[in-house]
């Protein structure tokens, strides 16, 4: 029966050390051991998130780069583009102008020589009135030293007048 | 540098006590001639004793004195246990401050003032004294502070890791004891009572945990484990009645009214669990007083019984056996000294648990 009456004497001994225990412990040791606990805990998460915080970061900055690059070859296709049509449209200004210049010059020059050829026209005529003149003045000189003859030449050159 | 400085300590401490060792008398009877009573020698162990009985050299006891504290009518009267030498049946009368002492059965009379020896009934009660408040330091108090004292230094060494390191990386003795106190928060407080309220009652948690898992441990050690402490009674209701007065003083509203008007169930159904809830309020703390106690004085019985089959059978040849089974027990006991630790620290939170638990209709 002694076994489970509780002594009075052990029951007081134990309330007193186990407060004391309890006081001095909670100052001393739970407080700074848990407290060392939970900031390194804290400190483990913070490092983990600013890890993750990184990461995304740099994917994003990957991202930025990744956009960056792609409008870069978009605008460098765009002023391809730009200076092939440029070239395109200058070699096809280029060939209207000249196609107009020659049209030009080839006008001018046939215009030259529709003039010249006028004037060699006119000029010819001239020569041949004057060598036609020239010549029936001599005809004339010959024939008319026999009248026969000036009639016959008048004849044959009526004849050939009428040719022309 | 904890270490050894934890043995210093120790070691100055069992010196000290022993210088306290109180020289045998003459004992009127030769032990050898007592027939060997198996349930006196276990009972002598497992209960508290007013001195700290280490072994019997040729016949005489070697004992570690304590003090005796008796609270009498006539006030505080105080003196050391080796003034009975060791005599434990009500014949060594010790005279102090005018009034008359016998230890019989481990507890103190003080003999009635005109009484010169102590008279005894037929149930072997003492007719003709009275029983004083005995306060002394027994052999219990003296291992439960010797087990504070390991405590203290083991923990506060812990502390000062945290203080030294900057990074607060737990080294030597922290990365030791940091798991198990890890192990409190996150497999007993956290789960039991709650991420958001687990904090207030961690020390005592952990106190408690660790207070009974040392005294198991110092029970097991074979010179000393006389001192049982987390295996009387009045250690584990100290204990219980703590934890009881934690659930009662944080039980909230929700706690009370599941236990006088539970809600959800039909009126008569109330009526009829409020007396159980009531009763259940006192028999959680009561079982836990009863299973730590239980357990630990029960292991002890076990290896002490089987330590006594040798001298009942009086031959050698069962010891071989004996031991072997000790041996056995012994181990399981070691396991069950963490277990009965955890076991009630794991009660105690899930009781506060129960008691700040909101309501969740």
């Amino acid at each position: 029966m002694d076994l489970i009456t509780p002594g009075l004497g052990l029951v007081f001994w134990t309330v007193i050390t186990f407060l004391f225990l309890l006081i001095i412990l909670k100052k001393f040791a739970w407080k700074p051991i848990l407290g060392a606990v939970s900031d390194r805990e804290e400190g483990i998460k913070k490092a983990l998130a600013s890890a993750e915080n990184a990461r995304k970061e740099m994917e994003n900055l990957h991202a930025d780069n990744e956009r960056i690059l792609k409008e870069a070859r978009a605008e460098r296709e765009a002023l391809l583009k730009e200076a092939r049509d440029i070239k395109v449209k200058m070699i096809d200004d280029a060939k209207d102008e000249a196609q107009a210049q020659a049209n030009k010059i080839i006008e001018q020059a046939q215009a030259a020589i529709e003039s010249e050829k006028k004037a060699a026209m006119a000029e010819l005529k001239n020569h041949v009135a004057g060598l036609s003149i020239e010549i029936a003045e001599k005809v004339v000189r010959a024939e008319l030293s026999n009248k026969d003859k000036q009639i016959q030449l008048v004849e044959s050159m009526l004849g050939e007048a009428k040719l022309n | 540098m904890t270490l050894s400085t934890f043995k210093n300590v120790f070691f100055s401490a069992v010196f000290i006590a022993t210088t306290f060792v109180g020289h045998a008398s003459e004992n009127p009877e030769n032990e050898n001639d007592k027939e060997f009573n198996a349930k006196e020698m276990i009972m002598h162990h497992v209960k508290d004793a007013h001195e700290f009985h280490v072994v019997d050299w040729n016949g005489k006891p070697i004992t570690i004195a304590l003090p005796i504290i008796l609270w009498t009518d006539q006030g505080l009267t105080t003196f050391m246990s080796s003034e009975f030498h060791h005599d434990d049946s009500g014949s060594h009368i010790v005279e102090k401050d005018g009034m008359k002492f016998v230890k019989f059965h481990e507890k103190i009379y003080q003999l009635d003032v005109d009484a010169q020896e102590v008279s005894f009934d037929a149930e072997h009660h003492p007719t003709n004294a009275s029983l004083p408040t005995d306060l002394s330091i027994t052999r219990n108090v003296f291992m439960m502070w010797i087990s504070v004292i390991t405590l203290l230094l083991v923990f506060i060494s812990t502390a000062r890791v945290y203080k030294k390191s900057n990074n607060k990386v737990p080294t030597g003795i922290a990365g030791f004891m940091e798991p198990l106190i890890v192990f409190v928060r996150d497999e007993i407080a956290k789960p039991m009572i709650g991420e958001h309220k687990y904090k207030k009652y961690m020390p005592y948690l952990l106190t408690v945990f660790f207070f009974i898992w040392i005294n198991n441990i110092f029970g097991l050690i074979p010179i000393i484990n006389g001192a049982n402490v987390s295996g009387n009674i009045a250690f584990t209701l100290t204990l219980a009645v703590f934890t009881f007065i934690i659930t009662t003083i944080s039980g909230n509203k929700n706690y009370w009214k599941h236990i006088f008007w539970m809600p959800g169930v039909p009126v008569p159904m109330k009526i009829f669990l409020m007396p159980i809830e009531i009763v259940g309020m006192f028999v959680k703390p009561i079982s836990l007083m009863i299973r730590l106690f239980a357990n630990i004085t029960a292991g002890h019985i076990i290896i002490l019984a089987l330590m006594s089959l040798i001298f009942i059978f009086e031959t050698i040849a069962v010891a071989p056996v004996s031991v072997a089974f000790a041996l056995f027990i012994g181990l399981i006991e070691i396991v069950v000294t963490a277990i009965q630790a955890y076991i009630f620290t794991v009660l105690s939170a899930l009781y506060i648990g129960m008691a700040t638990e909101e309501a969740h209709h």
